[in-house]
């Protein structure tokens, strides 16, 4: 059971979360532009970084807000969080291996 | 009755407290403070059980949560049954009846005993053998008989009639572990002002320190018990300190949350009905230390699982706890310093001490000690096997050469009753992996220790690899200081105590000595409650399953309800010799939780019964009640079935309730449709982002039927748009997708389009709907509503409109799911029975009827409209349905992009389509499969996804996905389904009924 931190509510329980997953690249405006290939990757692959992560995280039992949280895949802790349009917190270390 | 090993005076029990328990059928004698386990050996019964496997005759050999053998059945009363008991873990009180498992007639004469001879034939894995050849025989012949054998006891067969319940808790400090180095941290910890939460998975607290007898070390020049009881109640007093006895931590995760078992009721003398049985703790604690000790090992020898073999400190234990001696002419390997410990203390106690064999050239200082106590130490020699049925008669001893071979010719058989094993300790870190700590195998103490972990955790004491209580309560101490360092909480100058101990010689491992278990392989045990030897172990090898975790679940060592506590160490060391590598180079197998089994019902605590789930009624509900209505669970909604009257099947209620909605008017309860307003200057673009219809110029007073579609371009709803303003819309989608779509527009306008001004609010909570459906749904609203022109050409299909039901005002939809003209009306929960009663009042001549899923399922069956989660299962597009229509021309919205695809153009993609039996009586069933013809090599084609009897036909329909390119109409298939004759069907158009929609637009 995992402590996720909601930028407005503070520390709560997992169970009041739902995980949106890794959070990929902006939507893009004319998803035509993009060839299938490409569209193709966009929709079903993932970095799946062994590593700190980024990920979206809704507070579905709480405040009901998105936010974005870095959490490292490899021992599942919690870097940090904040709110989504926000630049991530200053000093987060997102280093650490890669694939 | 007599207890022939019971001693006369010692141990803590209660002896003005006698109890009576069952056993087998008997009735036996224990006093207050026994363990079952203690209790059967002060009678001197040894045999208490058969094992899983070969049914071999087993005996107590732990005093602990590591007891791989003593496995009973428990009863305490009506529906208070627990099978697989560890004797040694339960506390005995009046009318506790025990009774020993997989054993028959008797675990004397077991007819299962015939297993063991045939042991040649059952070797670990030998299951996949009979998965190949003969083909055939697996289901008919080993199937049933492997599941008759596996097993060990009978599961309970009444409900668990006790209370459980959780509590949740936070803390500063969690240990785990109330022996010397458990206590001392905590009491640290809590002069330092930290909150401190101790738990010991035993009655009483001191750990192994509490089971030594004379031979405990003197602590601050003082003997330990006193120094024990001086620290005890200096905890009890302190405030801030929570203490909890008989708790196990389940779990220790990586995140910290920590979950805790209290056995609170079962020790009880005195049942107390306000009681909950068991307590399930869930704790947040800032920092844990973890002070968990060390389980002992078993030697593997050739007939090492005898009844009468015991663990060295387990006797220790039951004579320290319980005045038991586990006999009377003992025979102790030593291949261990603490032996010599039990071979004191139980020489004091009045055993006869027959030979104490050790291995070792170089013993520790108590061999010496226990030789000028006047004790037979037979340096240089080991144990080589046993004798007895069935129950242990005779040890075999032999002296060992250099290279540690038994000299065969010096062997010497000693009669005994007791032979005490001691093959060195594991150290207990299986909370510290869970959490995430690294291991490491450390070559003197021939056990994984911890290495590095969590900044929050830490581990001290035997558990950490501490060889002498000062080491360990050094570790301790450094570990508070840096745990509460990190919470800024500096703790108090503290000196650590004088221990006076001497520090032991490192142990003989138990797969140490080859020769000896050569000699036998095969009955040479490792996990004694699987029944895995050493042969076994080296079988995994030869057969490739030589990484461990293969070999594990291969052997299933490790795998039984002891989890390899004594075993886990020794299974892996052997497969590292058997497959040539060096045991540092290997990891233990994945600890997971939870630590010791835990009851179902402490796991569930409230949540059963009428609290296992979340009822959800309607606002129509008690109207629905009150007509006769069937319920059914859908998610957590309660809904009408259908209505039937008195003496009516539900058959013929659902043909009823069809004609009358054909024919007539029909009521139905469609509150639980999810409702969502959708408002702000930016609602009709982010709306027309998410649904495939036109939004935008939606005129304010239509309503739209659409699809919603994930961005790979299947089928997540379909729903109602209504335009309620220039920038505010009402969505309407299914009952099962309500919160699903309210979570897919918040997720789509919060993290990918948080520029556009959009408030998202579910509405359903507070509103009820009443749908009326039917030809005559006109003329009995007409009576009702006031406010609002219902003429067709005011009031045309897929409008709504505001008017009044009485003084209840009600927002008016022209929608219909049934394909007959129809409203639904949007009323205030707290109003709704007051206007359907309305209805029923105002019309009887029309013979306004209650309607409920069945009926509804069926009609719109008839008229092929698709219902979300049947027709579509989350791999299914809008053109696979046949719904391109719905699809506006321009603009881009969720999966448009993916629809085009190659995928999505493939010509043999499932195609919605009609089934039509060609017996209009069969009905095919829903998720049978399509197919040209039966036997084998058939492919199936599609499945059938909806399936009703028509009344309005007279005749059975069906809808189901079809390859697109075999959907010719007319053509004949075969729905199959296990254990049942298969439907012939024609393939036909997706609706049955008016295909043009004229009764809907009338």
């Amino acid at each position: 059971m995992l402590l996720i931190p909601c930028p407005w509510c503070g520390p709560r329980e997992e169970v009041e979360m739902a995980c949106g997953g890794e959070a990929g690249p902006p939507r893009p405006a004319d998803p035509r532009a993009l060839d299938d290939a490409a569209w193709a990757a966009r929709l079903w692959g993932r970095t799946n970084r062994k590593g700190p992560q980024i990920e979206t995280w809704w507070h579905q039992a709480g405040c009901g807000r998105w936010f974005l949280l870095a959490r490292d895949t490899r021992d599942d802790r919690v870097l940090a969080s904040w709110p989504i349009g926000v630049a991530p917190p200053e000093g987060l270390d997102l280093g650490g291996s890669g694939r | 009755m007599r207890q022939p090993l019971r001693l006369a005076t010692g141990g803590r029990l209660d002896r003005a407290r006698p109890i009576t328990f069952g056993f087998d059928g008997r009735r036996l004698d224990g006093f207050a403070g026994d363990t079952l386990a203690s209790a059967l050996l002060a009678h001197g019964i040894r045999l208490v059980g058969r094992s899983f496997k070969r049914h071999r005759p087993r005996g107590i050999l732990s005093a602990g949560p590591e007891e791989p053998n003593a496995l009973l059945r428990i009863e305490r009363g009506p529906g208070r049954v627990e099978p697989n008991a560890r004797a040694t873990m339960v506390e005995l009180v009046p009318g506790l009846s025990a009774s020993t498992q997989n054993a028959w007639p008797s675990v004397r004469r077991d007819f299962g005993a015939l297993a063991d001879r045939l042991a040649a034939f059952l070797p670990a894995g030998f299951y996949y053998k009979t998965f190949f050849r003969p083909q055939g025989a697996w289901e008919r012949l080993f199937e049933p008989a492997i599941r008759r054998m596996a097993g060990l006891g009978r599961a309970p067969d009444a409900p668990d009639p006790d209370r459980y319940l959780h509590r949740h808790a936070h803390c500063d400090l969690l240990v785990v572990g109330g022996g010397p180095v458990g206590l001392w941290a905590a009491r640290l910890a809590a002069r330092a002002g930290a909150r401190v939460m101790l738990v010991d998975e035993r009655a009483a607290p001191g750990g192994g320190l509490a089971d030594a007898g004379t031979l405990a070390p003197r602590i601050a020049g003082g003997p330990a018990a006193v120094w024990l009881d001086r620290l005890l109640q200096a905890l009890d007093a302190i405030d801030g300190l929570t203490r909890l006895a008989r708790t196990t931590c389940l779990a220790l995760h990586p995140s910290g949350h920590a979950l805790l078992l209290e056995r609170v009721a079962d020790h009880r003398l005195e049942p107390d009905p306000r009681l909950p049985r068991e307590r399930l703790w869930k704790i947040r604690p800032r920092a844990v230390l973890l002070a968990t000790g060390r389980i002992e090992r078993p030697l593997v020898f050739p007939d090492n699982d005898r009844p009468g073999i015991l663990l060295a400190q387990a006797a220790r234990a039951h004579l320290a706890r319980q005045a038991v001696l586990p006999g009377r002419e003992l025979v102790v390997a030593a291949h261990d310093d603490s032996a010599y410990a039990a071979a004191l203390e139980l020489a004091h106690a009045g055993a006869r001490l027959l030979a104490i064999v050790d291995p070792r050239r170089e013993p520790g200082p108590l061999a010496a000690r226990a030789a000028e106590a006047g004790l037979p130490v037979l340096a240089g020699w080991a144990v080589i096997g046993s004798e007895g049925r069935p129950g242990l008669a005779a040890a075999r001893l032999a002296p060992l050469d250099a290279a540690g071979r038994p000299r065969a010719r010096a062997e010497r058989t000693v009669a005994c009753d007791g032979l005490l094993v001691a093959g060195g300790f594991t150290p207990s870190v299986q909370l510290w992996s869970q959490a995430g700590g690294a291991l490491a195998w450390d070559e003197e103490a021939a056990a994984f220790l911890p290495t590095s972990g969590p900044s929050w955790l830490a581990i001290a004491g035997a558990a950490a690899g501490a060889a002498t209580l000062a080491e360990g309560l050094g570790q301790a101490d450094a570990a508070v200081r840096r745990l509460l360092g990190a919470l800024g909480l500096p703790a108090p100058g503290e000196a650590l105590p004088a221990v006076e101990e001497a520090a032991p010689a490192p142990a003989s491992p138990p797969w140490a000595l080859e020769a000896i278990w050569r000699a036998d392989p095969k009955a040479s045990f490792v996990d004694f409650q699987n029944d895995v030897t050493v042969a076994d172990l080296e079988l995994a090898v030869r057969e490739g399953y030589a990484a461990i975790e293969h070999g594990k679940r291969w052997t299933t060592a490790g795998m039984a309800t002891d989890q390899g506590k004594t075993s886990a160490t020794t299974a892996l060391a052997l497969s590292a010799a058997f497959s040539g590598r060096p045991i540092a180079a290997l990891a233990p197998t994945t600890m997971r939780p939870p630590w010791t089994p835990a009851s179902f019902g402490a796991i569930a605590g409230v949540h059963r019964g009428d609290l296992f789930r979340p009822i959800r009624r309607t606002p129509l509900h008690a109207w629905a009640e009150a007509r006769g209505a069937r319920f059914e669970d859908v998610g957590s909604w309660k809904r009408p079935t259908a209505f039937p009257r008195r003496g009516e099947s539900l058959e013929a209620a659902v043909e009823r309730e069809c004609r009358a909605v054909r024919t007539g008017v029909g009521l139905a309860d469609a509150s639980t449709l999810g409702a969502i307003d959708v408002q702000g200057k930016d609602a009709a673009t982010f709306l027309e982002r998410i649904w495939t219809i036109e939004v935008r110029g939606l005129p304010i007073g239509r309503c739209r039927y659409g699809l919603v579609l994930k961005d790979d371009g299947t089928v997540l709803d379909d729903g109602v748009v209504c335009r309620l303003g220039p920038n505010r819309f009402l969505l309407s989608t299914t009952t099962g997708g309500a919160a699903r779509l309210h979570a897919w527009l918040e997720r789509w306008a919060q993290t990918e389009w948080p520029e556009l001004e959009v408030w998202i609010t579910p509405v359903a909570e507070g509103r009820a709907v009443i749908a009326v459906q039917g030809p005559k749904s006109r003329l009995l609203l007409c009576r009702a509503a006031s406010g609002v022109d219902l003429s067709p050409e005011a009031f045309p299909h897929m409008t709504w409109r505001a008017g009044r039901i009485g003084t209840v005002p009600v927002r008016i939809l022209r929608v219909s799911f049934t394909g007959e003209l129809g409203y639904e009306l949007h009323v205030p929960a707290s109003r709704a029975l007051e206007v359907v009663e309305t209805l029923e009042r105002l019309g009887p001549d029309l013979e306004p009827t209650a309607y409920g899923l069945e009926a509804a399922h069926t009609l719109r069956l008839e008229k092929g409209y698709i219902l979300v989660g049947h027709e579509t299962d989350g791999t299914i597009t809008p053109r696979d349905l046949g719904l391109e229509r719905l699809l506006r021309a321009e603009g881009d919205f969720l999966g448009r992009r993916s629809l085009e695809l190659p995928e999505h153009r493939r010509p043999d993609r499932p195609r919605l389509v009609g089934l039509v039996p060609v017996d209009p009586h069969a009905l095919p069933a829903v998720g049978g499969q399509l197919v040209e013809s039966e036997g084998p090599g058939t492919v199936p084609l599609g499945h059938v996804t909806s399936a009703a009897r028509s009344p309005t036909l007279g005749r059975t329909i069906a809808l189901g996905l079809l390859r697109g390119d075999l959907a010719r109409p007319g053509r004949r298939l075969l729905v199959w389904a296990a254990d049942r004759p298969s439907v012939e069907v024609a393939v036909g158009a997706p609706c049955f009924l008016d295909r043009e929609g004229t009764r809907l637009r009338g």
